[in-house]
C-alpha cells in the first residue's frame, strides 16, 4: 500500500552541479565587442544591441526614452511603415527599450531570415530621421497614456517611491510629466541619436542556435558603423534621498485598494553583502512560501500578492517591498511587514527554512539556465556590472554556505523598520 | 515536430510524455477539463476560486508549495473560460515529488475552512486589483454580457461580481471537486529529461488507484446567431474615450478559426498592420489599438479595442474603423501581406515551443481539444489558407448584424457624484 503521507526522497538541489555555460566573444572591425551564447535546439536567434543611452545619459528629461522609441519610425529612405513591414514580413520582432542605465534594440528572428534583417538594424543606426509627424503622434499618445496611468495607484506608487529613495532629479528617481513631453524637440532627438547611437558605445549580445557565419554577417552589416567599442566614462551622480520617511497619498477618492511601497537604499552588486542579501530577500518576500506571502496573503488574505526585491541599477540600488492591499487593510498590512522584518532581526532563520530557500533558489537557477536567452540574460547582468567571471560560482557558494547567524546579521543591518521609506497610495 | 507518447490509465487519466533530454528539468502539467463556462450563473468565479483552493493542502499533504520548493521546483496555475491548468517545473531528479503532490490533490483536497476563508479574500483582492480599481477594468465584463446572451462566456473567469466569490461555501467546494477534478476529466503531461517507461510506472504508482469519477458531460446552452447590431454606452471616470467592437467567430476547431487568426494579425498586429497604419498613424483617430481573438473552445469573439485621440468622437472613430474593415471584406489581401502573416505565425510557433513549459501545456490543451497531435499540424493549416479564404471569412465575421459595439465615455464632470 502506497504511503501518501511520506514524501518521496529528493536530491537536494543544493548538491546539484550547476554551471553557467560560457560565452564566446569576438570583436567587429569597428571594435564593437560581441558576446555569443550557443544553446537550444530551435533555429532562432536573439540579437541585442546595448547602448549606454539610458536615462543616466540624458541632459533633458525624456530625451533618452523618446529617442529610443522613435529609432525605427523613419529613416532617410523609408517610412516607419516600410521599416516595420520589412521586419514583420520575415516574422521577426524588432523591439527597443530604454532603461535607467542602458537602452537597447533587440531582434528576435528565425536564423534563416537574419541576412534580411541585419540591414534594417544597420539602417536605423545610421539613417534615422525622427520625422516631426511621428514625434507629434508619439507625444500625444504618450500624454494620454500618462493621464490614464496616473489614475492607477500602483503606477503612482512606483514613481513616488523611487523619488523618495533616489531623489526627484536623479536618473533613477526621475519620471515623466506632461511638461517634459511638451519640451522634447526633434533637434534634441537628432543630437542625442548622433552622440549615443550613431557614434555611441555599443555592446552586442547574440544567443540562440548560432549560424556558422554569424561573425561575417554582423561584420558586414554593423562592422563598418562608427560605433564605439569601449565603455563610456561615467560621471557619478549622487542620489538625494528625501528626509521625510512616511507618506500617504490620496490619488483617488473612490479607490478600493492601496499601493503599499516600502523601500530603502541598498548597496550595488559589488558590495560583499549583496549575494547574502539575495538569500535573505527570498526568506522575506522573494518566493511563494516567503514570510510576507505566508503571513499577508496566505494567513490574512489582505492581498493577491506581496513581494520583496532588490532593484539593482549599475550605480545605486534599493530594497523594495511592494503590494496592493484592500484600502481598509493597508495599515494592518504595513504593521505585519515590519513585524516580519523585526522577526528576522531578532531570531535566526531555522535550518529547515534555510534549507527550503537554498533548494528553491538552486532549482530556480537550474531552470533559469535552461535556454539560450536566459543564459545570455545572466551574462548581460554580469557584463554590464563588470562582475568577475566567477560571479556565478560565488552566488552558488553563498546560497550553499550562508548561515542563519549571517542572515540575522544582514537583517539587523538592512531590515531595521525605521530605515525604510513608507508609502501608501490609494 | 513535437514528439510525444500517449497512454491512458485504467481510471481514464490520459497521460502524455514528451521526452527532451537536452534539459536538466522536468515539467509536470495537469489540466482539468473545467472552466468558468461550467459554472452556474449565480455562482460565477468558482472555477478560478477553486484553483486557489487547490494549493490549500490535500488529504495527506498539508501544504503543496513547501515540498515542491524544497525539491527545487516552482509552480503556478491558471483558469480560463474553458479549462484549468496546473503546472510545475523542477529538477528532473526530483520528478517523483511532483507526482506525489499532484496525485494527492487529485485524490482529495483537505477542504480546509480556513483556506476557503482566506482565498475568498485573496480572490476579492485580485478582482479589485485587476478589474475594479483600474480605469477601463470593467470593459470585458460589459462586453461579454453584450456579446453573449445565453452562453456562459457571458461572464469572466474572475466572476460576475465580488458577492459570488464572497458567498462560496465549503459544500460548493466539495461538490465541484468531485464533479470535475477526477482522473476521467483530467490530462497529465510530463515533459523533460524523462523516459516514457519511467513515467508509466510513476503514473501507475501515484495516479493509478484514484477512483475514476464520472465523465462530465458538458451541455451548455448554445449562443443563438446574432441577428442585429448591439450597442452599449458606458460613462466612467476615465481620461480618454475608448471604442471596443467585437464580432462572433468560429470555435477553436471550426474551419474558419485559422482564417480569423490571420485576419486578426493583418488588421492589428505590429507596426505594419492595417488598422495601426491607417487609424493611428495616417488619420490620427486612435491613440492605442489592440486586435485579438479569444481562441475559445466554443464560438469565440474577434475584438478590436481602441482608445480615441483626444477630441475625436466615437461615431467618427467607428466610421473610420468600419471603412478599413469594409476594405478587407471587399478586396483580397495581397500575396505579400498573406505571406507576411504566415511567416509571423511560423515564428510565433517556433518561439513558443522553445520553452519546455509551453510545449507541455500546449500538448495538454490540444489533447483536450481532441488530439494532441494537432500541435504538429497547426502550421500546415495556416500555410494552406488562401486570400480567398480570408475574404470569405472576413465577410462572414464583419457583418453589421454580427457586431457588438461599446462606447466608453469620459464621464462629464458636471455629472460627477
Amino acid at each position: 500500500m502506497l504511503n501518501r503521507k511520506k514524501a518521496p526522497a529528493i536530491k537536494d538541489a543544493v548538491n546539484m552541479s550547476l554551471h553557467l555555460p560560457p560565452y564566446v566573444a569576438f570583436t567587429l572591425s569597428n571594435g564593437v565587442p560581441v558576446y555569443t551564447v550557443q544553446a537550444g535546439s530551435q533555429e532562432v536567434l536573439q540579437v541585442e544591441l546595448l547602448f549606454f543611452a539610458g536615462l543616466w545619459h540624458e541632459q533633458q528629461e525624456l530625451l533618452s526614452a523618446t529617442t529610443n522609441f522613435l529609432l525605427k519610425n523613419g529613416t532617410k529612405n523609408k517610412t516607419a511603415f516600410q521599416l516595420n513591414e520589412q521586419v514583420e514580413y520575415y516574422g521577426a520582432y524588432l523591439s527597443r527599450g530604454c532603461f535607467n542605465d542602458v537602452s537597447n534594440i533587440t531582434l528576435h528572428c528565425l536564423n534563416k531570415h537574419l541576412p534580411h534583417l541585419l540591414p534594417v538594424v544597420s539602417e536605423i543606426l545610421t539613417e534615422s530621421v525622427f520625422p516631426e509627424d511621428e514625434l507629434v503622434i508619439y507625444k500625444n499618445n504618450q500624454l494620454q497614456r500618462l493621464d490614464i496611468n496616473l489614475k492607477k495607484c500602483e503606477f503612482v506608487g512606483n514613481r513616488l517611491i523611487d523619488e523618495y529613495v533616489y531623489g526627484r532629479n536623479h536618473p533613477y528617481g526621475r519620471y515623466s510629466t506632461a511638461e517634459a513631453f511638451e519640451n522634447v524637440q526633434r533637434e534634441q532627438l537628432l543630437d542625442f541619436y548622433q552622440s549615443y547611437y550613431v557614434s555611441g558605445n555599443c555592446i552586442i549580445l547574440v544567443s540562440g542556435k548560432l549560424p556558422a557565419d554569424l561573425e561575417q554577417q554582423l561584420n558586414q552589416s554593423l562592422g563598418h558603423l562608427p560605433l564605439q567599442g569601449n565603455r563610456p566614462n561615467i560621471t557619478p551622480i549622487a542620489t538625494a534621498p528625501l528626509v521625510e520617511k512616511k507618506h500617504r497619498v490620496n490619488n483617488d477618492e473612490q479607490g478600493i485598494q492601496g499601493a503599499i511601497r516600502i523601500a530603502r537604499p541598498f548597496p550595488t552588486r559589488h558590495h560583499p553583502d549583496f549575494l547574502g542579501m539575495q538569500v535573505l530577500n527570498n526568506v522575506l518576500g522573494g518566493y511563494f512560501s516567503s514570510r510576507l506571502m505566508n503571513n499577508i496573503r496566505e494567513d490574512k488574505g489582505y492581498t493577491y500578492g506581496i513581494h520583496s526585491y532588490i532593484q539593482s541599477h549599475l550605480h545605486h540600488a534599493s530594497l523594495h517591498i511592494s503590494t496592493e492591499a484592500g484600502r481598509e487593510v493597508c495599515e494592518p498590512a504595513i504593521a505585519e511587514i515590519y513585524k516580519e522584518m523585526s522577526l528576522l532581526c531578532n531570531e535566526p532563520v531555522s535550518a529547515e527554512e534555510l534549507g527550503l530557500v537554498r533548494n528553491y533558489m538552486m532549482g530556480g537557477l537550474l531552470g533559469d539556465l535552461d535556454g539560450p536567452f536566459q543564459i545570455m540574460s545572466r551574462w548581460k547582468t554580469y557584463l554590464l556590472n563588470n562582475l568577475p567571471p566567477d560571479y556565478f560560482q560565488q552566488s552558488l557558494q553563498t546560497i550553499r554556505s550562508i548561515t542563519p547567524d549571517q542572515l540575522q546579521q544582514l537583517a539587523q543591518q538592512y531590515l531595521q523598520p525605521d530605515s525604510f521609506y513608507e508609502l501608501v497610495v490609494v | 515536430m513535437i514528439e510525444f507518447n500517449r497512454f491512458v490509465l485504467s481510471n481514464g487519466l490520459r497521460v502524455l510524455v514528451h521526452e527532451d533530454h537536452t534539459t536538466p528539468m522536468a515539467v509536470v502539467n495537469v489540466l482539468y477539463d473545467v472552466g468558468a463556462r461550467d459554472e452556474q450563473p449565480d455562482k460565477t468565479g468558482f472555477a478560478h476560486l477553486f484553483e486557489h483552493l487547490m494549493f490549500g493542502g490535500s488529504g495527506n499533504i498539508p501544504d503543496y508549495d513547501e515540498p515542491l520548493q524544497r525539491a527545487g521546483g516552482e509552480n503556478n496555475a491558471y483558469t480560463t473560460n474553458d479549462l484549468t491548468n496546473y503546472y510545475c517545473q523542477l529538477p528532473v531528479d526530483n520528478i517523483e515529488t511532483a507526482f506525489w503532490l499532484e496525485s494527492d490533490r487529485m485524490l482529495g483536497l483537505a477542504f480546509s475552512k480556513k483556506s476557503l476563508e482566506v482565498q475568498r479574500k485573496v480572490v476579492c483582492e485580485e478582482f479589485k486589483e485587476h478589474y475594479l480599481n483600474k480605469p477601463y477594468g470593467d470593459i470585458w465584463h460589459k462586453m461579454r454580457e453584450l456579446c453573449y446572451q445565453v452562453h456562459p462566456y457571458r461572464w469572466m473567469t474572475i466572476g460576475k461580481e465580488l458577492s459570488h466569490v464572497e458567498k462560496a461555501n465549503i459544500e460548493d467546494v466539495k461538490s465541484f471537486f468531485y464533479k470535475h477534478y477526477r482522473p476521467i476529466n483530467a490530462i497529465l503531461v510530463v515533459a523533460g529529461a524523462v523516459e516514457t517507461e519511467q513515467v508509466k510506472q510513476l503514473a501507475e504508482k501515484w495516479f493509478g488507484d484514484i477512483p475514476s469519477g464520472e465523465q462530465y458531460v458538458r451541455n451548455l446552452p448554445v449562443e443563438p446567431a446574432q441577428t442585429e447590431a448591439r450597442h452599449l454606452d458606458i460613462y466612467a471616470d476615465v481620461p480618454a474615450n475608448a471604442l471596443i467592437m467585437a464580432w462572433h467567430m468560429d470555435a477553436r476547431l471550426e474551419p474558419g478559426y485559422y482564417a480569423a487568426e490571420l485576419l486578426t494579425e493583418i488588421l492589428g498586429d505590429g507596426g505594419s498592420s492595417r488598422l495601426y497604419q491607417a487609424l493611428v498613424k495616417e488619420r490620427k483617430i486612435l491613440s492605442a489599438l489592440e486586435v485579438h481573438h479569444f481562441g475559445s473552445s466554443d464560438k469565440g469573439l474577434l475584438a478590436i479595442e481602441s482608445r480615441l485621440v483626444n477630441g475625436v468622437d466615437h461615431a467618427t472613430a467607428q466610421a473610420a474603423l468600419e471603412e478599413e474593415l469594409e476594405k478587407i471584406t471587399r478586396e483580397p489581401v495581397s500575396a505579400t501581406e498573406l505571406q507576411k502573416v504566415k511567416n509571423k505565425t511560423e515564428s510565433m510557433i517556433v518561439f513558443e515551443d522553445m520553452s519546455l513549459m509551453n510545449r507541455a501545456s500546449s500538448l495538454a490543451h490540444y489533447e483536450l481539444l481532441g488530439d494532441a497531435n494537432l500541435m504538429n499540424t497547426e502550421l500546415e493549416k495556416y500555410r494552406s489558407i488562401t486570400a480567398d479564404d480570408l475574404l470569405r471569412e472576413s465577410q462572414k465575421i464583419f457583418r453589421k448584424q454580427n457586431s457588438n459595439t461599446l462606447y466608453y465615455h469620459i464621464r462629464p464632470t458636471q455629472h460627477a457624484e
